[in-house]
C-alpha cells in the first residue's frame, strides 16, 4: 500500500463519524429528554438529574400509550401475513404460471407503485364510511393491504423469476401440482424473501400516518403514530412526557429493525434497484 | 431488471393469446381429460400444438382442455392481490377523479362543475404557493443528500478496508425505519427555542443566531427541508456506497496511472457509472419529497401562515376540514399524476443510459 497523506487516511473515518454523529445526535436529545423530570424547563442537550423512568410509565398508563401500541400491534398483525400470503400468490402465479393477459395484469399491478395515499384517502373514507368500515380494524387492514400490493407482488415475482425453472420443472415432472410446488419445492427456499418482504410490510404499516388518521376517528382505536400526533397537540409543552411517548411508540418497529436489519437494508436496496 | 426480464417475451405473449383464443371455441366438451399431460404442454402449448400437425385430434383437444384449466387456476393465485388492491387503492383514486368534477363540501348534494377545480388549483395563490414549496422540498430531500450522499460514499470508499460496515450501514439507516411522525416530534425539539440547535449556537458563541426556527417566516420552509435531508441522507449513502463495490477498482488504479486527481476520479468515474443508483435515489427522494404530508403536518402544520403548505397538507385541510372534496380531490389527483410522471422520466431515463 503507497502512503497517502494524512488528510486522505483521514477523511474517510471523518466522514463516517461526522454522518454517524448527525443520525444520533438527534435522537440522543430526545432520550436525554425523556429522562428528565417531567415538567421540567429544559434546554436542548443536557444530562438528565437522576434518571427519571416515571415519563415511560405516565405515558403508557396514564397517556394511554399501552393502549395504542395495542391497536397498532392488531393493525400490523392483520395485516402482514394476509399482504405476505397474497402477494406470494400472485408473485409465483405470474413468475411462473400461465396467467391469462400476464404482462398487462402485471403492468397493471405496478402502476400501484405511483400512487400516492393522498391520492386515495379521500374517496377511501367516503366509500368505507358508506359500508361502515370507518373506525373498524378491518378497514383500515384492507386500505393498508391494498397499498402494499404493488410492491409485495413486484418483490416476490422477482424472487420466483429467479429460482432455477429446473425445480418447478422437476417437480411438475414427479407429478406436483402448481399449489404443492410452491409450497414444498419453492418456499423452503424462499424465506429470505419472505421474512424481508414481512419486515417492510410491519415498518409500514406500523409507521403509517394519514390512513389511520383519517379512517379511524374513534381516540380508542387510533394506532400508536396517529395517537402521537393528537397527543402532541395536546401535551405539546411537556417535553420529557412527550420524548417518552415517541421512544415507545417507536421501540417496536426499531427492534424488529435491530433484528432484521440485514433484511430491512437489502430490501430497500435491492427492492428499489429492480424496480 | 432489464424490460426483458419483467415482461413476457413478445412471442410468447402473444402465442399464448392466440391459443387462448382457439381453445375458447371446441374444448370444453373434452375439460375432464386433462392432468395426465402434464408438462409437455405446458410453457409455450400455442407453439408445441402448432408443430405439432399430425398428433390426434382428441390429444390436442385434451391439451387445450388442461391449458384453460391451468389458465383459469393461474387466475386464481393473482386473485387475492388483484382483489384488494384493484377495491382499496385503484378504485379509490378513480373515485377521488370522479369526485374532482364536484363542487362538494361533503355533506349536501355535489354538483357538477367539470373541470373547474383544476382550473382553481392553477389560480389559487395558496395552492400555487404548495406547489412552489413541494419543489424546494425536492431540493432538500433529493439534491442535497443524493450530493452529499456521492461525495461522502466516494470518499469512503476510497478507503479499502470496511471496518464496522454493518454498525454504519445499521445507524445510517435508522432514519428510514421510524415513523415521520417521532422524526418530526425529535426535530421540533432540535428547533426549539430551548433546543439543541440553539443551544449549539450558543456555545460556539453565536447564540445572537439563536431562532424559534419552525417559526419562522424565513427558516420554516429550510428546516422542513433539511429534516428531509437527515431523513434520506443515510439511505443515499448507503446506497451509492453499496454501487461502488461494484466499481472494478482498476477502472481507479488505472486513472490514477494518468495521473487523475481524486476530483476527477470523482467526476468521470465514480458519478457516471453509479448512474442507476442515483436514478433510484431521486425516484425514492422525489417521491417522498412530494407525499411529505406526516412531516409538514407534525412539525409546522403548513405555517407560518402559508409558508410551509405543501400539496398533501392541503388536500387534507381541504377535504377534512375546509369543506371542499372536489377541490381537494382535483389536488390530490394533480399530485398522483405528477408523481407517475417522475416516476415513469426517471425510469426511462435509467433504463436508456445504463
Amino acid at each position: 500500500m503507497t502512503a497517502r497523506p494524512l488528510s486522505s487516511r483521514i477523511a474517510a473515518p471523518a466522514v463516517i463519524v461526522l454522518f454517524l454523529a448527525i443520525v444520533l445526535v438527534p435522537f440522543l436529545s430526545l432520550l436525554l429528554a425523556a429522562l428528565q423530570p417531567a415538567g421540567t424547563p429544559l434546554t436542548g442537550l443536557a444530562l438528565p438529574r437522576g434518571i427519571h423512568l416515571e415519563n415511560f410509565a405516565h405515558a403508557w398508563s396514564a397517556a394511554g400509550f399501552g393502549v395504542l401500541l395495542r391497536s397498532s400491534a392488531v393493525i400490523a398483525v392483520s395485516v402482514v401475513p394476509a399482504a405476505v400470503l397474497c402477494a406470494t400468490l400472485a408473485g409465483y402465479a405470474l413468475a411462473t404460471m400461465d396467467v391469462p393477459g400476464r404482462g398487462k395484469v402485471y403492468g397493471y399491478l405496478l402502476l400501484g407503485l405511483s400512487i400516492p395515499t393522498e391520492g386515495t384517502v379521500i374517496a377511501l373514507y367516503y366509500d368505507m364510511r358508506a359500508v361502515g368500515l370507518t373506525n373498524t380494524v378491518p378497514g383500515l387492514a384492507l386500505a393498508e393491504i391494498g397499498a402494499f400490493m404493488p410492491f409485495g407482488v413486484f418483490w416476490m415475482r422477482a424472487h420466483f423469476a429467479a429460482m432455477p425453472r429446473s425445480l418447478i420443472e422437476a417437480a411438475r415432472l414427479d407429478g406436483a401440482s402448481s399449489w404443492t410446488t410452491l409450497w414444498r419445492v419453492l418456499m423452503p427456499s424462499s424465506r429470505p424473501a419472505v421474512v424481508t418482504l414481512g419486515v417492510l410490510y410491519f415498518v409500514w404499516s406500523w409507521n403509517q400516518f394519514l390512513l389511520p388518521l383519517i379512517l379511524i376517528q374513534d381516540p380508542d382505536r387510533r394506532t400508536a403514530p396517529a395517537g402521537l400526533g393528537f397527543f402532541t397537540g395536546q401535551y405539546g409543552v411537556d417535553v420529557p412526557l412527550l420524548a417518552a411517548a415517541t421512544l415507545i411508540v417507536i421501540a417496536p418497529v426499531v427492534l424488529v429493525y435491530l433484528f432484521f436489519q440485514r433484511h430491512f437494508i437489502n430490501g430497500v436496496l435491492s427492492g428499489a434497484l429492480k424496480g | 431488471m432489464t424490460a426483458t426480464d419483467r415482461l413476457p417475451g413478445p412471442g410468447q405473449g402473444s402465442g399464448s393469446e392466440s391459443a387462448g383464443a382457439a381453445t375458447d371455441a371446441g374444448a370444453a366438451t373434452d375439460a375432464g381429460a386433462g392432468p395426465g399431460l402434464g408438462l409437455g404442454a405446458d410453457s409455450r402449448p400455442g407453439r408445441r400444438t402448432a408443430t405439432r400437425a399430425p398428433a390426434p385430434v382428441g390429444s390436442v383437444r385434451a391439451a387445450r382442455a388442461s391449458r384453460r384449466r391451468r389458465r383459469a387456476m393461474a387466475l386464481l393465485y393473482v386473485l387475492p392481490a388483484l382483489l384488494p388492491y384493484t377495491l382499496f387503492a385503484v378504485l379509490p383514486a378513480l373515485h377521488t377523479a370522479y369526485l374532482s368534477l364536484f363542487d362538494w363540501d361533503g355533506v349536501t348534494l355535489p354538483s357538477f362543475v367539470g373541470l373547474d377545480n383544476y382550473r382553481r388549483i392553477g389560480a389559487d395563490p395558496q395552492l400555487r404557493a404548495a406547489a412552489w414549496h413541494a419543489g424546494a422540498l425536492i431540493v432538500f430531500f433529493s439534491l442535497l443528500p443524493i450530493c452529499v450522499g456521492l461525495v461522502a460514499a466516494a470518499i469512503v470508499s476510497r478507503r479499502s478496508g470496511r471496518r464496522g460496515t454493518v454498525l454504519v450501514r445499521t445507524v445510517l439507516f435508522l432514519p428510514q425505519v421510524i415513523p415521520l411522525v417521532a422524526v418530526a416530534i425529535i426535530w421540533r425539539w432540535v428547533y426549539a427555542d430551548d433546543g439543541t440547535l440553539n443551544q449549539g449556537l450558543r456555545a460556539v458563541g453565536l447564540g445572537r443566531l439563536a431562532d424559534s426556527w419552525l417559526g419562522s417566516f424565513t427558516w420554516a420552509l429550510p428546516a422542513v427541508g433539511l429534516i428531509g435531508s437527515w431523513v434520506v441522507s443515510g439511505l443515499c449513502m448507503v446506497l451509492f456506497l453499496s454501487g461502488t463495490q461494484r466499481i472494478d477498482q482498476e477502472i481507479y488504479e488505472a486513472a490514477r496511472m494518468d495521473g487523475a486527481g481524486p476530483v476527477r476520479e470523482f467526476r468521470s468515474i465514480t458519478v457516471p457509472l453509479l448512474r442507476p443508483e442515483i436514478a433510484v435515489a431521486l425516484s425514492i427522494t422525489v417521491i417522498a419529497a412530494l407525499s411529505s404530508f406526516d412531516l409538514i403536518y407534525m412539525t409546522t402544520g403548513g405555517g407560518p401562515g402559508t409558508s410551509t403548505v405543501v400539496p398533501g397538507i392541503l388536500v387534507y385541510r381541504l377535504a377534512f376540514g375546509g369543506g371542499a372534496v372536489g377541490l381537494a380531490s382535483a389536488l390530490a389527483v394533480v399530485l398522483t399524476a405528477v408523481i407517475a410522471v417522475v416516476v415513469l422520466v426517471i425510469n426511462r431515463l435509467a433504463r436508456e443510459k445504463s
